[in-house]
């Protein structure tokens, strides 16, 4: 039955990522990446019983981030299709190529998972946020505060970068002291 | 390893993933939006993800989902500062079409 399951959700996931390359509208685009999103956190969820990973991909995700980039795009005003295409040559060329990169890919890793033996069942209880909480907080806590660091330093970069046009200003402000 | 691997193959969930991360390097070598292909690299970020949640479940180890979490972290900083980076060069150049952003040629 889950298989079953997986293998829709598989299915459907593929389909909608090919659409998000495809779709000429970038707002098109946005709204399949979130369909995306949602598959995989269903996959999270209902087959690998990783229930905070699959809420918290939901909230990030298909919540924050997308809107981040829908509202960019809604302010660039660039909700119509004006991208102008490659070649056909060029697209069946590109297409080669990641199909020979999903061949390598796929065959190094079954290659590397023939060579070490299947784990021995266990009861699975790790999804949760009590278990991920407890080892987020002791044995990662050193990674997670410099993931605070790193959220800092992305907020003031945003922040600069995002002032009205502050590069020009200050170096004209600069040579006018000097 | 969860009971449901007895039913779905490990090398299935590989096999999404790969295609799931082709599509992605597909998308940043195919588009010409500089958004698309951001879009783009939130995808490829995304198969990882699943990737890291399987073999956690599959090996029982907590660890991988911690590390989905420091990969979403990073994927927000990233998603904030580029998002920035771009509405930047639309404001200068008034386009994000990555063809016609030739200023640091020559």
């Amino acid at each position: 039955m889950l298989a079953v399951v997986f293998y829709a959700l598989a299915a459907a996931t593929v389909a909608l990522a090919l659409l998000v390359i495809l779709a000429r509208n970038p707002v098109h685009s946005v709204l399949f990446l979130v369909l995306v999103f949602f598959g995989i956190s269903a996959m999270y969820l209902l087959i690998l019983d990783a229930s905070f990973v699959g809420v918290v991909n939901i909230i990030v995700y298909a919540g924050a981030i997308m809107v981040l980039f829908l509202y960019v795009i809604m302010l660039m005003n660039l909700n119509q299709a004006a991208e102008p295409r490659h070649p056909r040559w060029y697209a069946w060329a590109v297409g080669g190529a990641a199909a020979l990169l999903l061949l390598v890919l796929a065959s190094t890793a079954n290659l590397l998972l023939q060579r070490q033996g299947t784990p021995e069942a266990a009861p699975a209880d790790i999804g949760t946020a009590r278990t991920l909480g407890k080892i987020l907080y002791t044995d990662y806590i050193l990674p997670f505060e410099v993931a605070s660091v790193l959220f800092l330093v992305a907020i003031i970069g945003a922040v600069v970068l995002g002032r009205k046009d502050a590069p020009p200003a200050e170096e004209e402000t600069l040579t006018q002291n000097s | 390893m969860a009971p449901i691997f007895q039913e779905i193959p490990i090398s299935h969930f590989i096999l999404l993933s790969c295609t799931l991360f082709c599509i992605g390097v597909f998308g940043v070598l195919f588009r010409r939006n500089a958004i698309v292909i951001f879009m783009s690299v939130e995808l490829m970020l995304n198969s990882v993800n699943l990737l890291l949640v399987a073999f956690s479940a599959y090996h029982n180890d907590p660890a991988g989902q911690i590390f989905v979490f420091f990969v979403m972290a990073v994927a927000a900083a990233e998603v904030a500062v580029g998002l920035a980076i771009i509405t930047l060069i639309y404001r200068r150049m008034r386009t994000v079409d990555i063809a016609q952003l030739r200023a640091l040629r020559n």
